[in-house]
């Protein structure tokens, strides 16, 4: 087998120098009714690279790929060009194949690229510090909750009903654990986003406000009233970003007041690979940072007096403090920050911007030209790369007929918001870089068909 | 003294075998400042695709709105450094060779199972049909993926003797939490409020850290004088209050425990579940299966057993098989299979037959990325190969601890062969002389270093393991270099005190680190004044 270097000569010979007549002799422990006499049935033989590749190609196959057909898939995850080098860098094997920084003498490369990534994102997000990733977006959006229950001792969360659903469903499932309790509320299928009715709902016993921005149908509103509101009742505000791509053009959540910005950092260098692995972002104001959860990489020195990076305030952590640790998470998503980090240093200040720009006029071209198709209605007129429209039909089953005919019209509320009659009429599309004009013009005619 | 832009001493010079060098390098080994020493705002190393002509000059303008937002736009520079492609390309490369890795040499660290990450795995992640995919794209536009997931599970299913499986947890650590909110739900479903968790001493800490998050107490069971879970103290303390048990088996001294299905059956004769932590599954994946011994749920890290990258310190993945009695509270989503149709079991269609699960744990399905190399693996290994992976780590493990315990204390050595890691202390060390003077030792043989100071019923524990992805060449090289840095170590070598000599950095000052976290980069002034 190819992934064994072993001979049977090397077999024999090691068994030899360890006083074992057989490998059995080595599985002693194990009770005999346990033990398998041969390898488990129902399973298949080994097989070679080839026969691999012609199985795992054959269900490749069978998906539609995003990039063969006009795309308009977001609602959480983002398809943006990956310049060439991103996907070459992460797969030198000094990355890929190198284990947690822990040894920080042969592990620089990696301390040091959390260093940037974390002050990156930082930056992006407007906020102090930044930690060295989380899972992703939804499960950093929970760790923020906790967060500030810790830091606020209260239990009261709410959550605005633009916030991404699934992450409402992650935080729903943790706080009937954890004894949170959670306000959550259901988006409207209009402009206006829910900052002010969550301005009436803070009380002495809320925590925190989770807002995302944009909001899950595109929305964007100024955060600053809710900031200001949320820091007079004692609470925090907790931001989240899933498309920090915006952040290139809008001001970021911690510029307006945000205490923790948390966010879903795949659409930059990671791709969609159906949902994962992506990489969660989590920045916050730097009194708090002895209440964050996850890794933080810091700079130190070593013993020559050479400017050096280790993973640091470990004592936060669940293999120092066990059962009294801020969090039980025990990795960060450290490829995917790689990823993260080298497509920012890629595009920099300058290209950030100027891809937010087009993104953004690519948007803003698309709504106007859907917009036009009868039966087709904008109803979120303040948006970044993503709108949502009003369609004269139920957008689920739409959506559905528009695959058969190789368009990937966008994310149907339907699909989000099952049983949300309400709801039921909406279509989120994101539009990127990616969006030709003649994919808007295929989803456009294709919605003119079909609502006719 | 070389000083960046900001005034920070990026470069300081080297004094290597009393030869400085003007830029600080020592031939090879290359000195790389941050990006935000060399980059600069007006840099990129994109050419971005130009606007629709319909955007008017190619400069965007938020639409009017009902609301005024171009307050909303941003003011501020953000403050992120840009380089060239070139530029780019050099300083990760750079940064890369800083980092030691499974592709350069043996990686012993115990429990983490560094082994060989083939590169099929990456290249058929990276299939357009894999890769390029949206997570909310129609069911029907995506049945090759849930095919692959389906596979993954069937696999993993098969080769634990488990009837379920959950795939969605990201990590280890959070198929820990999955499992533990399973054993809440079905301890809540019959109305049953108990409070503990039981876990060995010499559990991983994320153990006790998951079961608190979980909402339990933990209280910790000793192990006996030959390293296993003492049974009988176990058994005394179980309870209508006992929730769970959690146990590593093999567990974290290397060893597997005889007595787990004595104990799988003591809990659930209490009304307990018992919970398998499987960071280990390596050791017997294919002459072993946890359903046989009693094991109601157990994370398998698809990293350490299934060969997908650590990457540096994630992405992980971390399934979860169910027995019986717990699958039908597993969390959501999942993929049902009906003859050659697949389908996504989520919120909105548990209610028909899943109504029990706890609910959801992450946006979209898992991490798909590692199942696909998880799927290459298994298929390239067979089940004839995975059960040779066991074998050949368990005896490249023993061949270790054999070859090793005359110059190192190996505790547990006399009560039998060790499964896939070796378990040495730092007895009989020269006073003053550590565990921790041997692992930098070993960074100047080339090696990085075994696991330290865990698991912590051994006295500067050192957990050696070699995975079966090592020659016998290479582990008698690794051997020998182990066997000189613990005889420097006995014999009061102070060269050794100092160690590491020849790495990218001598040893860094932690405490200064943690007493003033530094965990951004500012620029000199900002630094300045923050002092």
């Amino acid at each position: 087998m190819r992934y064994l270097p072993l001979t049977h000569a090397d077999r024999s010979a090691m068994l030899h120098a360890v006083g074992a007549a057989t490998i059995d002799d080595l599985f002693v422990d194990v009770p005999a009714e346990a033990r398998l006499d041969g390898p488990i049935r129902d399973l298949p033989p080994h097989a070679s690279e080839l026969q691999v590749e012609r199985q795992l190609s054959a269900l490749a196959r069978r998906n539609t790929v995003a990039g063969t057909v006009p795309f308009f898939l977001g609602c959480g995850s983002y398809r943006h060009h990956i310049p060439a080098s991103v996907d070459h860098l992460i797969q030198r094997g000094e990355f890929l194949t190198a284990y947690t920084p822990y040894q920080p003498e042969i592990a620089q490369g990696t301390l040091q690229m959390l260093f940037e990534f974390q002050t990156q994102v930082a930056r992006l997000l407007g906020c102090d510090v930044a930690n060295a990733s989380m899972y992703d977006g939804s499960t950093a959006c929970w760790e923020a909750i906790t967060m500030a229950r810790r830091i606020t001792r209260r239990g009261k969360a709410l959550l605005s009903g633009g916030l991404h659903p699934h992450y409402v469903s992650v935080a729903r499932t943790m706080a009937r654990f954890t004894g949170d309790d959670l306000h959550t509320a259901m988006p409207t299928l209009d402009a206006g986003t829910d900052v002010d009715a969550l301005i009436d709902r803070i009380d002495t016993d809320t925590s925190c406000v989770v807002v995302q921005y944009p909001d899950i149908l595109g929305r964007v509103a100024d955060l600053s009233a809710l900031a200001d509101a949320t820091h007079a009742k004692g609470a925090l505000l907790v931001a989240v970003v899933t498309e920090p791509v915006a952040l290139g053009l809008l001001k970021s959540p911690g510029e307006m007041g945000a205490d923790i910005v948390v966010g879903e950092g795949q659409a930059l260098g990671v791709g969609l690979q159906f949902g994962g692995p992506y990489v969660g972002l989590f920045a916050c104001k730097e009194k708090f940072v002895r209440q964050m959860p996850g890794r933080l990489c810091g700079e130190t020195v070593d013993a020559e007096g050479k400017r050096g990076f280790v993973l640091t305030l470990s004592t936060r952590e669940q293999h120092i403090r066990r059962e009294k640790a801020t969090s039980n998470i025990c990795t960060n998503s450290g490829l995917c920050a790689l990823a993260f980090s080298i497509h920012m240093t890629l595009l920099g200040e300058k290209g950030l911007r100027g891809l937010a720009e087009i993104n953004h006029a690519h948007a803003v071209a698309a709504a106007d030209r859907l917009a036009q198709v009868p039966g087709v209605e904008l109803v979120t007129p303040a948006f970044f790369n993503e709108f949502t429209l009003r369609l004269s039909a139920e957008a689920r089953p739409l959506v559905r007929r528009l695959a058969d005919r190789n368009i990937l019209a966008g994310v149907s509320l339907g699909r989000l918001y099952p049983g949300e009659e309400a709801l039921a009429n909406g279509l989120v599309v994101a539009v990127t870089e990616t969006t030709t004009p003649e994919d808007v013009e295929a989803l456009a005619a294709a919605l003119q068909e079909e609502l006719a | 003294m070389t000083m960046n832009r900001q005034g920070r001493v990026s470069r300081p010079e080297v004094e290597a075998e009393g030869v400085a060098t003007h830029t600080g390098n020592r031939a090879l080994m290359l000195e790389e400042p941050l990006i935000f020493e060399i980059g600069d705002e007006q840099t990129s190393g994109v050419d971005l695709p130009c606007a629709p002509a319909k955007a008017g000059d190619g400069r965007a303008e938020l639409r009017p709105s009902p609301e005024p937002i171009g307050a909303l736009l941003r003011r501020n520079p953000i403050g992120l450094p840009g380089l060239s492609e070139p530029e780019t390309v050099r300083h990760y490369t750079r940064l890369s060779r800083q980092n030691y890795a499974i592709d350069l040499g043996l990686f012993p660290l115990g429990s983490c199972t560094m082994k060989h990450n083939p590169r099929l795995n990456e290249k058929m992640a990276r299939l357009p049909g894999f890769a390029d995919i949206h997570p909310l794209q129609p069911q029907e536009t995506v049945q090759g993926a849930f095919a692959l997931i389906h596979l993954v599970s069937e696999w993993l299913c098969k080769l634990t003797g488990m009837p379920a499986v959950a795939m969605s947890p990201k990590a280890g650590a959070h198929g820990e939490l999955c499992g533990l909110l399973a054993i809440r739900s079905a301890l809540e479903a019959r109305g049953d409020a108990r409070e503990v968790v039981l876990v060995p001493e010499s559990a991983h800490g994320t153990n006790p850290a998951t079961a608190a998050f979980a909402g339990y107490r933990v209280e910790n069971i000793p192990a006996t004088p030959e390293g296993r879970v003492d049974f009988a103290a176990l058994k005394a303390r179980l309870g209508p209050d006992v929730a769970a048990v959690m146990i590593t088996n093999p567990n974290t001294c290397g060893l597997f425990e005889p007595d787990l299905k004595r104990i799988a059956d003591a809990v659930h004769g209490c009304g307990g579940f018992v919970y398998c932590d499987g960071a280990n599954f390596n050791a017997i994946v294919g002459r072993v299966r946890p359903g046989d011994l009693g094991v109601d749920a157990m994370h398998i890290n698809l990293h350490k057993t299934f060969s997908t990258p650590h990457g540096g310190g994630g992405p992980g993945s971390g399934p979860v098989v169910f027995s019986e009695a717990l699958a039908p509270f597993a969390p959501l989503p999942f993929v049902e299979r009906e003859g050659d149709h697949y389908r996504l079991v989520e919120e909105e269609t548990a209610g028909e037959h899943h109504a029990q699960s706890f609910g959801r744990m992450v946006a979209f399905h898992g991490q798909m990325g590692m199942f696909t190399r998880a799927a290459a693996y298994m298929l390239s290994h067979g089940a004839d190969g995975l059960r040779q992976v066991s074998e050949d780590a368990v005896l490249n493990a023993n061949y270790v601890l054999r070859r090793l315990e005359d110059v190192l204390d190996a505790p547990f050595a006399a009560s039998g062969p060790c499964m896939h890691e070796a378990l040495f202390s730092d007895d009989g060390l020269a006073e003053g002389f550590t565990t921790l003077d041997i692992a930098k030792g070993l960074i100047d043989e080339g090696y990085h270093p075994m696991t330290m100071y865990f698991p912590l019923v051994v006295h500067g524990a050192m957990l050696v393991e070699p995975t079966e992805t090592e020659s016998k060449a290479a582990l008698d090289q690794f051997i020998g270099a182990l066997r000189s840095v613990a005889e420097r170590a006995k014999a009061g070598d102070q060269s050794l005190k100092s160690a590491p000599h020849h790495a990218p950095r001598r040893r860094l000052d932690e405490t200064l680190a943690a007493r003033k976290p530094l965990l951004v980069w500012k620029d000199a002034e900002l630094a300045q004044a923050a002092e």
